[in-house]
């Protein structure tokens, strides 16, 4: 049961991905295409641990947290650079 | 400047560093809250310069209800959303909300924007540079906006500011 | 493990996945920047959470150990989550994004960007 539910989950977070993707190039603004970047961060971290459970490991824990915390500075950066043309003022 | 607040410029951010040190060992064990220990002294002091004055938590056993209830909102707004968001497009009517603020500090604002934002189909999008007003943006307007408004106030910022005491 | 705990573990695994989906299915089906604004930073907050509870609960059941490094994920996307959407929609106004017919109080967006109190008082 728990295999099927892990691979639903994947599927399913696979489709969200390929959704986000689709938004990344369609637009139709920047805001979008940043937003649409951020959603991408959080379902890769969900499919990182998704694969964490399923080979039974607590290794992939520390590449999820790093992605969380590179995906949110990413994020600011950009939305920073967009509202005053530069990030370090 | 006392013995006890050089060594010690930022007791809660210790803390906080020690226990956030040994979730991310995932472990008790001696060695590990000696290290923490050590993370947990050094960096406040380095770091120690760089503060900037906070407003006190009056209250810190409020924010224990609090959190409690913005889970519960979460968990209502997210299905709420949920639905908006599988249905027909038509029935959405967003809008814009200026709520007016009473709290003036940055942190207690922060709280509440964090919290709006979170919860029922509303996201803070812009604060009014004399802190007075907060813009949100809500998902599905209702016909009255003042109902926003109250709930914004009534439910969340009161109980901040009783958390803040301000 | 026994079946209550792996039906526990399924639910939520289950309902962190229906979550994430509907997410990104807000992404790509609302009509205007401040709508796809709510989806995913709701949605994706919620399922990913519930499937950092799926992932405690497994280590739990299976290896006997408390594991609470997964809270950390969680607590750290809660602090993150509305300052990003909060930075988004402040470079939304910016840039004047195009919004839907129908939306209320447009008048708002103007006085937003410059960060001034709203002109009309409108609640009496």
């Amino acid at each position: 049961m728990l295999v099927y539910a892990m691979i639903f989950v994947g599927v399913s977070i696979c489709i969200a991905l390929v959704l986000n993707l689709w938004r990344v190039f369609k637009g139709p603004d920047v805001a979008d295409r940043i937003l649409a970047l951020d959603t991408m961060y959080i379902n890769s971290i969900a499919l990182i641990l998704i694969y964490g459970i399923y080979a039974k490991t607590s290794l992939f824990f520390e590449a999820a947290l790093l992605i969380a915390m590179l995906g949110f500075v990413s994020s600011v950066a950009f939305a920073k650079y967009l509202l005053r043309g530069d990030i370090i003022e | 400047m006392s013995m006890a607040s050089r060594i010690f410029p930022m007791p809660l951010h210790s803390v906080m560093l020690l226990i956030v040190w040994l979730m991310l060992n995932n472990s008790f064990s001696l060695g590990h809250i000696i290290l923490g220990s050590v993370v947990g002294i050094v960096i406040p002091i380095v770091c120690a310069p760089l503060r900037i004055p906070q407003p006190v938590i009056k209250r810190p056993l409020k924010l224990i209800p609090y959190t409690l209830m913005v889970i519960k909102d979460v968990l209502v707004a997210n299905l709420e959303v949920a639905l908006l968001v599988i249905g027909p497009m038509n029935r959405i009517k967003p809008g814009f909300v200026a709520v007016p603020l009473d709290l003036d500090e940055h942190l207690p604002i922060t709280v509440l924007t964090s919290t709006v934002t979170m919860t029922p189909g509303t996201v803070s999008a812009e604060l009014s540079e004399d802190k007075s007003y907060l813009y949100v943006h809500v998902l599905n307007m209702p016909d009255d906006e003042n109902e926003i408004i109250d709930l914004i106030k009534g439910r969340y910022e009161a109980r901040v500011k009783e958390i803040f005491g301000c | 493990m026994s079946f209550i705990q792996e039906l526990v573990v399924t639910i939520l695994l289950v309902i962190g996945g229906i979550f994430v989906l509907v997410g990104s299915i807000g992404l790509m089906r609302l009509r205007d920047f401040y709508a796809r604004l709510h989806a995913p930073t709701k949605a994706t907050t919620v399922g990913l959470g519930s499937l950092l509870f799926a992932s405690m609960f497994y280590q739990l059941f299976t290896q006997g150990k408390f594991s609470i490094s997964e809270l950390l994920i969680t607590l750290f996307l809660v602090i993150t989550a509305p300052v990003v959407a909060h930075m988004l929609a402040k470079v939304a106004m910016h840039y004047q994004v195009s919004t839907i017919k129908g939306t209320k109080n447009l008048h708002h967006v103007k006085t937003a960007r410059d960060q001034q109190p709203p002109k009309k008082e409108t609640r009496s």
